[in-house]
């Protein structure tokens, strides 16, 4: 859908984040394009990767970002509404999600945690299959290949490492495109992510870590995972690294891109550490008053991703009435999709439970399910059964 | 035909499945230039290159991970475990990811990896070195589990878990594999018999002994022990641990009305308790005393000077087949 309408930044092997450059080593500042007000600055070496957007193509960043915070704002009230079991809210992260998403080439492979619904919907995804497993009708929304992204995972950092192998598998097969992982904060502490930094690093994989600093992992704040700066562990693996605000659409596309040219010429990993705010709950199930000052969460207010874009648009005289209006609709559209998406969905069938466990015969899984669906049987036609307890 | 010793079998099912398939690719620690602790792997990195086999960095959740990677691009990894005292680092790769994307993902995603893991004890080892693990993989739907007793079946076997679209663990008798015997490297995989089914290794009357792995050549000898004796004992190769292929041992026991079980790893919760619950579920009325399970017990590997009092030998076997045949044996006098 949006994959590389942006088109390219442009390549250039000696930009920013190489750990030979400024901004590959130690403590690092936060890259940023456009401030809290919503005004563009310039940076020397950022720059030049997003100097091809268009005006148009801001808006239609902006236009993402509310759609996406449109679809979480709705997924939040299915919760609410019963009609969903649990919803990972992304709210505050939006510009880490669509900044990097839209930065992604089409045969670009994506590896991400549950939270990535805004990656997600740059990858194109269809907006029911966005609910299909909060509401507990698949164990997946979708078919990873039709987007080329991955099975959100729920094991945390686990997906790391199949973004470290797939990008062997890129390698090997002697492509140019990249595999991207999405993880939290809390995951740069999980064996696996660091496993596959190892990994990345000695097979110079073409793999782009994508670390969403959200400041929280559930109640743990991020201190209580690293005493330094997330992005500065990735030089120990040999690793370059970039800390961007992850509330700047802007900074993050540049990064992302930054990362993606590197692995697409052969220069290997990249560790992107975007700095952002999760303000809302972990998930639906989760009550942030219990940990969290209120004060934290007004300052991170005033730097909302999407307040900033705006401000920004607003400087340019792009937000006109007519545009306003037109990303309203949108986004009104996307969550009403999804919500008839969601109420309409079909109930699975029980015999479905034995459906995929191996894609051969298995013996004892065929006595199993010939067991339960005589089982099943034995109740005869269901519309029919009268009480709970069927044909008994 | 060609005598080969079993660890030389394996390696030679490997090149087979390397020259067949260009998406085989083997990953492991050490397995390149030093063909792997046991040399299982032998002359391969030199024949394909190291990017068909690849030695990794010393983490085996990567290993497994990265190789769900792979197989989501495609490839059909075959990642070694060095040992399989080593392979807990990697359970939750296997058991979350590599057992479960194709349900997760509704078939879209296939995880066709070979897991080859060398265990069983008897070769003297230090700790960790000597596990046998099998029953947390048995017990994780998804996965296939199997172990080769000899030589012929360790090739062809290992080329059928690569070929196979679920992902295999493959567990390798390590005390086995300087074991000779003839393999026919030409037989066809399609009229192998499929990993799936048991073997009927000895045919017997009185009493039937399932086994597999390290195991199967014990228990054959027990079972031409036991000949001396005048008892008929049948010896079954389950081949297949997950699924067991219950039809060919319940045939058995309905013949002998008799079971003993036997494996090295220690019993409560072991595969002899399953193989014992299912066939007197299948065959009560068929069995004329309750199921023998002759196991390792319950405890960490022993230090080695004392392994072979953990390891059921052919004596702990044959006291087991007494048991079952209601001769005087070592638990005589007992009540249950
Ligand atoms: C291996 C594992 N341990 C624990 C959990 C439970 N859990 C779910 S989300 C979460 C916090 C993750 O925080 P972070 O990595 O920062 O990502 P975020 O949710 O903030 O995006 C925890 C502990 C899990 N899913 N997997």
């Amino acid at each position: 859908m949006f994959t590389d309408e942006l088109g390219k930044g442009g390549t250039n092997a000696g930009g920013p984040g190489n750990s030979a450059g400024p901004h590959g080593g130690a403590a690092q500042n936060l890259v940023q394009l456009i401030t809290p007000e919503g005004e563009r600055i310039s940076h020397p070496e950022y720059d030049i990767w997003v100097q091809d957007v268009t005006d148009e193509q801001l808006c239609s960043l902006y236009e993402d970002m509310v759609a996406i915070r449109r679809i979480d704002t709705e997924a939040t009230a299915l919760q609410r509404q019963g009609e969903l079991a649990l919803w990972p809210p992304l709210l505050g992260q939006e510009a880490s999600q669509i900044g990097s998403g839209r930065a992604l080439r089409e045969d670009d492979f994506v590896f991400s945690s549950y939270r990535e619904n805004g990656v997600a919907y740059c990858r194109g995804v269809d907006l029911t299959d966005i609910v299909r497993v909060w509401r507990g009708n698949a164990s997946s929304g979708w078919d990873p290949y039709t987007i080329n992204m991955a099975t959100p995972q729920i094991i945390i950092g686990a997906q790391t490492l199949h973004a470290t192998g797939y990008a062997m598998g890129i390698q090997n097969d002697g492509a140019d495109s990249v595999a991207v992982t999405y993880f939290g904060d809390g995951a740069t502490s999980e064996g696996d992510v660091n496993e596959a930094m190892v990994f990345a690093a000695s097979f110079q994989a073409p793999v782009v870590f994508f670390c969403q600093n959200n400041q929280w992992a559930i109640s743990e704040p991020v201190r209580l995972q690293s005493h330094i700066q997330i992005a500065d562990r990735a030089m120990g693996f040999g690793i370059p690294s970039m800390r961007v605000d992850g509330n700047d659409v802007l900074a993050v596309l540049a990064a992302t891109r930054v990362a993606l040219d590197r692995a697409r010429h052969g220069g290997g990993p990249t560790f992107i550490e975007a700095v952002t705010y999760r303000m809302g709950p972990h998930t639906t199930a989760d009550d942030p008053t219990r940990y969290r000052d209120a004060n934290e969460l007004e300052d991170w207010a005033a730097k909302d991703p999407i307040a900033r874009v705006k401000a920004l648009l607003d400087r340019k005289g792009l937000l006109s009435e007519d545009f306003e209006a037109h990303v309203q609709a949108k986004a009104d559209a996307v969550a009403r999709e999804m919500r008839a998406g969601c109420i309409n969905m079909p109930e699975p069938e029980p015999l479905d439970i034995f459906k995929h466990v191996y894609s051969t015969p298995n013996s004892w899984l065929d006595r199993q399910q010939d067991h339960y669906s005589r089982y099943l049987a034995s109740f005869g036609d269901p519309a029919e059964a009268t009480s709970e307890e069927g044909a008994r | 035909m060609t005598q080969m010793t079993f660890a030389r079998a394996i390696n030679s099912g490997l090149r087979k499945s390397l020259e067949n398939d260009p998406k085989v690719i083997l990953m492991g620690e050490d397995i390149g230039a030093l063909g792997g602790v046991f040399r299982v792997t032998d002359g391969l990195q030199k024949d394909f290159g190291e990017h068909r086999v690849v030695d990794t960095p010393l983490a085996e959740a990567a290993i497994m991970g990265t190789a769900v990677g792979l197989a989501y691009r495609g490839y059909r990894p075959v990642v070694e475990i060095q040992f399989d005292g080593f392979i807990y680092p990697a359970f939750d790769q296997i058991v979350c990811q590599v057992a479960k994307l194709h349900y997760r993902t509704q078939g879209a995603v296939k995880m066709p990896i070979t897991i080859r893991v060398p265990f069983g004890g008897g070769i003297g080892s230090p700790e960790h070195h000597s596990e046998s693990p099998e029953a947390y993989f048995t017990h994780t739907s998804g996965l296939r589990v199997i172990s080769v007793s000899n030589p012929q079946d360790a090739h062809t076997m290992i080329q059928q878990a690569i070929a196979s679209d679920d992902p295999v663990l493959y567990f390798e008798p390590k005390r086995r594999y300087h074991d000779k015997g003839e393999v026919d490297e030409s037989l066809d995989l399609s009229t192998a018999l499929s990993m799936e089914k048991a073997r009927v290794v000895t045919e017997g009357t009185d009493v039937t002994l399932v086994a597999y792995g390290p195991l199967v050549k014990t228990a054959r000898d027990a079972a031409m022990a036991a000949a001396d004796e005048g008892i008929s004992v049948e010896v079954i190769d389950l081949r297949s641990l997950a699924p067991v292929d219950f039809t060919t041992v319940e045939a058995s026991v309905r013949k002998t009305g008799r079971l003993v079980i036997t494996h090295e790893a220690g019993q409560s919760g072991g595969l002899g308790a399953e193989v014992a619950a299912s066939i007197t579920e299948r065959c009560f009325y068929h069995l004329e005393t309750a199921p023998v399970r002759v196991t390792g017990f319950d405890i960490p590997y022993p230090y080695s000077k004392l392994e072979m009092h953990h390891l059921p030998g052919l004596d702990r076997i044959l006291d087991g087949v007494d048991r079952a045949l209601g001769r005087p044996n070592s638990l005589s006098g007992l009540e249950g």
